[in-house]
C-alpha cells in the first residue's frame, strides 16, 4: 500500500511537470515579452494558487467538473472523461495548482536575457521559432531546471486540492500525502513514519540538486 | 544605395520628440551618425534594420523597397540582409566562437565566407573558446564576423567600440575599416568620438533633437574654426609634460605621435585625453617623397 501510493505520487508529479513544462514555457515567454495591458491580470491569475487555500481551488474544480455541472456532463458524455474522484482530475488540479512554480522562474529567466540577443538572431535572418529554440531556451537552462524541479516537488507536496477533488481511492487518487493522513487517522504510526521519511528525503534531495546545479552555473557565468 | 525618409514620434528623456530625417547613401559610403544621446541615432539604425517601425516615410535599398508607409510595405528584419552590431556584442553564450559565426550562415555547408571572416578577424586561435572567456575586443571581433557571415550589403554599428579601452578601440577601428573595404560595404556607425570619426568616415550626419542640423565630411564638421591654418589635424593628447616655463604635449595624430611646445598658461585647460586641433600657420610645410 505504501509503494502503491508512492508510485501514484511520482506518476502524478511526472505527468503534471511534463504538462506544465509544455504549457508554462510558452506562457512565461509571452508574459516576458508582452506589452499588453492585460498582463497584470494574467500574472495575478497565475499566482493565485500561491495564496489561495488549496481547498478553495479544489472546491471550485469540484463544482465546475462535478457530475451535476454542465461541463462535467459534457466531458463525461462526449469523451467519457470524469475529472472528479479520478486520476485525470488530479492531474488537472495539480497543473493549475503548481502553475506559478513553473511559470515564475522561467519568466524571470526570459526577462533576464538581454533583448539584443533576440534582435541579433533576427538580424541574422533567423525566424522567431528558430530564435526561441536555438537561442532563448538554451540560455535559460538554470531557470528551466528550477521550474521543472519546483513544480515536481510542489506536486509531491500537494494535499488539500487532492483531498477535495480526488478523495481517497487506492491506486487511483490515494497519493502519498493522503496515505500518510490516512495512516495517522488509523493510528498506524509506523507506516506513516516510513512514508513521511521517504517524502522528506525525496524533497530534500530534489531541492538540494536545484541549488547545487544553479550555484554551479552561476559560478560559470561569473567566471 | 540606400535612400530613406523616416518619421516617428519618440519618447526621449526630455519628453516627446519628432524624429524626421531623410538621407541617401551610396555604395561604399562610411557614414557616421553623430549627436547627443537621446537625439535619435539608435532609433534610425533600428528603423533601417526593421526593429522599429517608422510612422511615415520609406526605405529603399537599390531597387528593393524595405519600407513604405503609403504602400503598407514593411519587410521583416530577417529579409533585409543587414549586419547589426551592438555595444554589448550580443553574442550567444550557449555557443562558442565558431558556432556563433556559423549560426548566421543560411546553409550550414557554405562555410567559405565564415572561414574568410575568421581569418580576417584573426579569430583562428579562439575558434573553440567560450564567449565568457573572451575580452571585450575579442567579443566585438566575433560579433563583426558573425554580422558579416551572411554577406549583408549594409552594416549598422551602434556604438560598437564605446565599451572598450583606448588601445583596443584603435585596433578595432582598423578591423572595421578592413571589413568595410574588403566587402565593399555601406556602413553606418554611431559614434561620439571625433578622432574615430575623422579616421573612419567619409560623411557625417549631425543629429540634434531628431533632425539633421549639419552634414558634410568629418574634417569640415569637426575642424570648423576661426583659424586659417595652412594645415591642420585633429588628435588626442597622450601626455602633458610640464617644464619650468613651457609644457610639452604629446599628441597622437593618426598613427604618429608629435610633440608640441607651448607656454604653460596658454594650454593650462588642455589635459591628457583631450581631443585637440593642431594647426600651423606661419611655416611652409616641407613635403618630400618617401622612397
Amino acid at each position: 500500500m505504501i509503494w502503491e501510493s508512492l508510485w501514484l505520487t511520482l506518476k502524478l508529479a511526472l505527468i503534471t511537470t511534463l504538462l506544465l513544462f509544455v504549457i508554462g514555457t510558452p506562457l512565461a515567454y509571452w508574459l516576458s515579452a508582452t506589452k499588453s495591458k492585460t498582463k497584470p491580470v494574467w500574472e495575478t491569475l497565475i499566482s493565485m494558487p500561491l495564496i489561495l487555500p488549496p481547498t478553495v481551488l479544489g472546491f471550485y474544480i469540484l463544482i465546475a467538473f462535478g457530475q451535476s455541472s454542465f461541463l462535467g456532463k459534457f466531458l463525461d458524455g462526449v469523451f467519457g472523461l470524469q475529472l472528479v474522484f479520478s486520476f485525470s482530475g488530479l492531474v488537472l488540479a495539480s497543473v493549475i495548482y503548481s502553475l506559478p512554480f513553473m511559470v515564475h522562474p522561467i519568466q524571470s529567466g526570459f526577462s533576464s536575457l538581454p533583448i539584443h540577443l533576440k534582435e541579433a538572431a533576427y538580424s541574422l535572418g533567423k525566424s522567431k521559432t528558430t530564435t526561441f529554440f536555438k537561442i532563448m531556451l538554451p540560455n535559460i537552462k538554470p531557470a528551466l531546471l528550477t521550474g521543472i524541479v519546483l513544480s515536481f516537488a510542489h506536486t509531491i507536496g500537494e494535499f488539500g486540492v487532492v483531498l477535495m477533488i480526488g478523495g481517497n481511492l487506492p491506486g487511483e487518487t490515494r497519493v502519498a500525502s493522503i496515505a500518510i493522513y490516512d495512516e495517522v487517522e488509523a493510528l498506524n504510526y509506523s507506516s506513516a513514519n516510513t512514508l513521511s521519511f521517504i517524502l522528506f528525503v525525496l524533497s530534500f534531495a530534489i531541492l538540494l540538486s536545484v541549488y547545487l546545479i544553479n550555484n554551479k552555473s552561476l559560478n560559470r557565468i561569473v567566471k | 544605395m540606400i535612400e530613406c525618409k523616416l518619421k516617428k514620434e519618440l519618447s526621449a528623456a526630455e519628453g516627446k520628440m519628432i524624429l524626421n530625417v531623410d538621407f541617401r547613401l551610396n555604395e561604399g559610403d562610411f557614414v557616421v551618425l553623430y549627436g547627443n544621446s537621446g537625439a535619435g541615432k539608435t532609433s534610425i539604425l533600428r528603423m533601417l534594420s526593421g526593429l522599429l517601425r517608422p510612422e511615415d516615410g520609406y526605405i529603399n535599398q537599390d531597387s528593393n523597397v524595405w519600407f513604405n508607409a503609403e504602400k503598407k510595405i514593411d519587410i521583416p528584419i530577417q529579409k533585409r540582409k543587414i549586419g547589426l552590431v551592438f555595444q554589448d556584442y550580443a553574442l550567444f553564450p550557449n555557443m562558442n566562437v565558431e558556432e556563433n559565426i556559423y549560426f548566421s550562415l543560411p546553409q550550414k555547408k557554405d562555410k567559405k565566407t565564415a572561414e574568410e571572416l575568421i581569418e580576417l578577424m584573426e579569430l583562428g586561435n579562439l575558434r573553440k573558446q567560450k564567449i565568457q572567456q573572451l575580452s571585450g575586443g575579442q567579443q566585438q571581433r566575433v560579433a563583426l564576423a558573425r554580422a558579416l557571415a551572411r554577406k549583408p550589403k549594409l552594416l549598422l554599428l551602434d556604438e560598437p567600440l564605446s565599451a572598450l579601452d583606448h588601445g583596443m578601440r584603435t585596433k578595432l577601428q582598423e578591423y572595421i575599416l578592413k571589413l568595410h573595404k574588403t566587402y565593399n560595404l555601406t556602413t553606418i556607425l554611431v559614434s561620439h568620438d571625433p578622432a574615430e570619426i575623422i579616421k573612419m568616415a567619409n560623411k557625417v550626419l549631425v543629429l540634434e533633437n531628431g533632425k539633421f542640423t549639419k552634414t558634410g565630411t568629418p574634417i569640415s564638421i569637426f575642424s570648423e574654426s576661426k583659424l586659417s591654418g595652412k594645415f591642420q589635424f585633429t588628435g588626442e593628447v597622450l601626455a602633458k609634460i610640464d617644464e619650468e616655463v613651457v609644457s610639452i604635449l604629446h599628441i597622437l595624430i593618426g598613427n604618429n605621435v608629435i610633440k608640441s611646445v607651448s607656454a604653460k598658461d596658454e594650454i593650462a585647460h588642455i589635459q591628457k585625453g583631450d581631443k585637440v586641433l593642431v594647426a600651423s600657420k606661419a611655416f611652409n610645410p616641407i613635403v618630400t617623397k618617401i622612397e
